[in-house]
């Protein structure tokens, strides 16, 4: 098993509080991990680390390296449309732009430069294909995303991100705005993208991760405490703090 | 009991009488002030009118050379404040890092919308007439207009760019796009309706001013192209309105002129809700 990214020696500070402590990561490819943990615990601020969406933070410091396919993603050099190409991101409540479903899904790739009409009606079917939404949303293409249903707009972001083809797809709580059938529907549909692209989630749901993700790994306090196999972090946890939250004992 | 009851009902009916007097004598005040404005102008309104300059010799008046000083400055000023407004306020709103200095320039632009338009017309007359050496002509006044309406435009682009959500930005960035081109591809198109309404609101404010242009823009009443109506003393329609009423005793003439900025407002104003209302609902 491969390993797509890894953290090493991670510390994050917003202004002169410390976010993160010296996490260290092998995030393996073609799985899902699922980050867990209380509030505030440093899960989202890590999920944002890994495609520098806490660029635009105010005060924010990082110290330690990111890798991505051996590259230290926080090199100068590094360019973060060509990050961001490779390392995608759903939001933890669906976020369409207010234009066409068809716009919505080529925006993506029109910033990579492709401007061919016949080039973009292949990504945007194939994407909505990807995403589980393309029987849904065919016969409205042209018609504002913002009109569909809360479950379609997630899954319609989902799309959006896998246009651009990245390798990578970071999901924050990307259920917890959703209804139970919608939330099945986008597991079910992570389960099948895992086959292609790596996933790392995080989520307040415990059940979510354990029926998902092949990795978890349990934060508190700004520190992993605990991280491997999901069914072993489920069935017998190392430290005693993994075991307390995960059997509700705080959270 | 009976009587507390009794007394409630009588103070509510009494309240509720005076509102009802209020609103009606406000209604009436504005009906009578539009119904006599029409009924001393509108007889005065002729194609000759509108189609015509004054002319000392043959003894006519006609408005033509104002109607086209105002389309003019609102030109000029419209086509300088926009892209500098609107410009500020994107820096503002997004780029801008130093919240105090943000705050402090929003303090500025507010104290600014408040202060008469009379004072602008001093200013405006002190630095582009005097130091800069400008005639009296469009160009000063709409200059003047400029500095005058630029914190209208400033604060109402800033308004409407911070009712965009975050959310939008975040989706875009997240997809790789760059500032400028998240900004030009999901933050503008979705603030469009406020800046639009804000712009039309400033023409509005444009059309009715004549303190701040009475030093600048000047008195001339006569018909000139637009590259030299920049240089000369050019009347606009309410600077008209004053010339006539005030020192050619041509009430009527006046009335006429206030008749046609009503309907200017008017339309205006209708303009302003329906783009406004339009662009909002794509």
């Amino acid at each position: 098993m491969s390993t797509i990214m890894s953290a090493q020696g991670l510390n994050l500070w917003y202004s002169n509080n410390q976010a993160l402590y010296d996490v260290n990561m092998e995030l393996p490819k073609n799985q899902i991990t699922a980050l867990i943990g209380p509030s505030g615990c440093g899960k989202s601020t890590f999920l944002k680390t890994l495609n520098r969406m806490n660029d635009l933070v105010e005060g924010i410091r990082i110290e330690g390296k990111i890798l991505y396919d051996g590259q230290d993603i926080y090199d100068p050099q590094v360019d973060t449309t060509w990050l961001r190409k490779e390392v995608g991101m759903v939001f933890q409540k669906p976020n369409p732009f207010p234009m066409s479903v068809y716009d919505n899904i080529a925006y993506g790739p029109k910033l990579q430069g492709i401007r061919s009409k016949v080039r973009l009606d292949e990504i945007v079917e194939k994407s909505l294909r990807g995403a589980a939404i393309w029987d849904e949303v065919k016969d409205r293409l042209n018609k504002s995303a913002l009109g569909l249903s809360g479950g379609q707009q997630q899954r319609l972001c989902i799309a959006r991100a896998l246009a651009v083809e990245p390798k990578v797809l970071l999901m924050d709580e990307p259920t917890s705005a959703l209804d139970p059938i919608s939330t099945s529907k986008i597991e079910e549909l992570a389960t099948e993208l895992k086959k292609d692209y790596t996933i790392i989630m995080v989520t307040h749901n415990m059940q979510q991760a354990a029926r998902i993700s092949d990795r978890t790994a349990f934060f508190l306090l700004g520190k992993m405490i605990e991280y491997g196999e999901t069914e072993q972090i489920f069935s017998m946890p190392k430290d005693k703090r993994t075991e307390d939250y995960i059997t509700g004992r705080f959270g | 009991m009976k009587e507390l009851a009794l007394r409630r009902k009588v103070y509510d009916r009494t309240l509720k009488g005076l509102m009802y007097f209020c609103t009606a004598l406000t209604c009436a005040l504005l009906v009578f002030l539009i119904g006599y404005i029409f009924y001393r102008g509108a007889g005065t309104i002729s194609w000759e009118l509108l189609t015509s300059q004054s002319s000392y010799i043959n003894d006519t008046i006609g408005i033509l050379p104002n109607i086209l000083n105002t389309l003019y400055i609102i030109f000029i000023a419209m086509i300088i404040v926009l892209p500098l407004g609107v410009g500020a306020a994107i820096y503002l709103t997004e780029y801008a890092k130093n919240r105090k200095v943000v705050a402090l320039i929003e303090f500025a632009t507010e104290i600014l919308t408040g202060i008469p338009s009379i004072i602008f017309g001093l200013v405006g007359m002190l630095f582009f007439i005097q130091f800069v050496g400008l005639k009296q002509g469009i160009l000063a006044g709409g200059l003047t207009l400029v500095m005058m309406i630029l914190p209208t435009i400033v604060r109402t682009t800033q308004e409407s760019l911070k009712t965009v959500p975050q959310s939008y930005r975040e989706g875009a960035l997240g997809l790789g796009a760059g500032k400028w081109h998240m900004i030009r591809t999901v933050v503008l198109p979705n603030a469009i309706d406020g800046i639009v309404t804000g712009c039309i609101l400033s023409i509005g404010r444009i059309v009715g001013e004549s303190a701040a242009l009475l030093f600048t823009a000047g008195f001339g009443l006569v018909l000139n192209g637009f590259v030299q109506s920049l240089q000369s003393s050019s009347a606009t329609l309410t600077v008209a309105l004053y010339v006539y009423a005030n020192e050619r005793g041509e009430t009527s003439v006046a009335f006429a002129i206030a008749t046609i900025l009503m309907i200017l407002t008017l339309i205006i104003n209708l303009a302003a809700n329906l783009t406004g209302r339009k662009l909002k609902r794509k």
